[in-house]
């Protein structure tokens, strides 16, 4: 039998993982829908400040959360 | 008006500097926005890059968002060697300093809990796979070794069509037997090591075409641990891992406590262990 490369026991990675960090950064995680598209899920939750964006920028900004479920 | 605040992190005010040399977006250094007895660590940002509409796109621009999120954790990794962090959610954006005062406003009790309840401690992570292709092992005569073998990849041609399917069915069962085998693990794994955590989160499964991980994942968990503790959490890892070959066990870790500030700004990833 050929060992496994964990075998010896799991060891602390210093470098996380891309998905790692994403699964931790954005609580919906990343989902694929096609081969090579990537989507945010819940992209949504990304918080933007929008009341301040509207009042400071004073221009006509669409309702800020439209649910865009363009799939 | 072209720049919006970024929000990396929140924390309390503390002694000390910001580390030399950290880069966060746009490879500027973080600043430090007191209000109260909470310190924002922000960053200007692009509102072409970071205003909504055009993030909607960008954070679906893998690059981009690779860029982002390594810059974040730079930050992170930077705050925690200094101070207790809640790590906020990638994008966290406001259109100015006051819009984050506003943001620390609101959010001022459950920033305050959570940073009682990150203090100190460091995240864990520890995935689970199935992993039912063996490496290539040793050839050897078909079916003469122990229970559920594992399936050779390259097997000796079969000598009749009976010993074909002999083999089909047999490959199959091993197949399901590590699905089990890493179900199984998963449970026990994630019920033992919540004993031992503050807390416990699950992350939903990794995509293996995004991970590009063998096998597929079946848990994907974070576990919240006192820092001093770590050694033992690891050694508990290491000691609830079975040599099984098609089960692998991935640990991570210590990071900054990102799967447990959720509570902090908006909803988290399904947290439990941490009562009511």
């Amino acid at each position: 039998m050929t060992a496994q490369p964990t075998d010896a026991g799991p060891l602390a990675q210093r470098q996380l993982a891309l998905v790692d960090l994403l699964d931790r950064l954005l609580a919906g995680g990343v989902v694929i829908t096609g081969d090579l598209t990537l989507r945010i899920a819940d992209v949504d939750l990304v918080r933007v400040d929008l009341n301040a964006l509207i009042s400071s920028v004073n221009v006509d900004v669409p309702s800020p959360f439209e649910e865009e479920e363009s799939l | 008006m072209n720049e919006l605040r970024y929000v990396y992190a929140v924390t309390r005010p503390f002694d000390g500097v910001l580390p030399e040399g950290v880069r966060g977006l746009g490879g500027e250094p973080p600043r430090l926005l007191d209000h109260g007895d909470l310190v924002a660590v922000v960053g200007a940002v692009p509102a072409e890059d970071f205003a909504e509409a055009p993030l909607k796109k960008r954070l679906e621009d893998l690059d981009w968002l690779t860029a982002t999120a390594r810059a974040h954790e730079a930050v992170i990794g930077a705050m925690t060697t200094v101070t207790c962090t809640v790590p906020l959610r990638l994008a966290t954006v406001c259109v100015d300093d006051s819009g984050v005062r506003r943001l620390l406003d609101a959010g001022r009790d459950r920033f305050t809990t959570t940073l009682e309840r990150l203090e100190g401690r460091v995240e864990w992570g520890v995935k689970v796979y199935a992993d039912p292709q063996p490496d290539p092992a040793t050839p050897g005569p078909a079916g003469s070794d122990g229970p559920s073998a594992a399936p050779r990849e390259r097997p000796a041609a079969p000598a009749s069509g009976r010993d074909y399917l002999r083999r089909r069915l047999s490959s199959r069962q091993a197949r399901e037997g590590v699905w089990e085998r890493a179900e199984a693990l998963s449970r026990t794994l994630h019920a033992e090591l919540s004993q031992r955590a503050q807390a416990a989160a699950l992350h939903r499964p990794q995509d293996s075409r995004l991970s590009e991980a063998r096998g597929q994942n079946v848990l994907n968990a974070a576990y919240l641990v006192p820092r001093e503790s770590s050694q033992e959490f690891v050694a508990e890892v290491g000691r609830l891992t079975p040599r099984d070959q098609g089960v692998r066990v991935e640990l991570t870790g210590p990071w900054a406590p990102y799967s447990f500030a959720g509570q902090a700004g908006q909803a988290g990833p399904d947290e439990a262990g941490t009562g009511r």
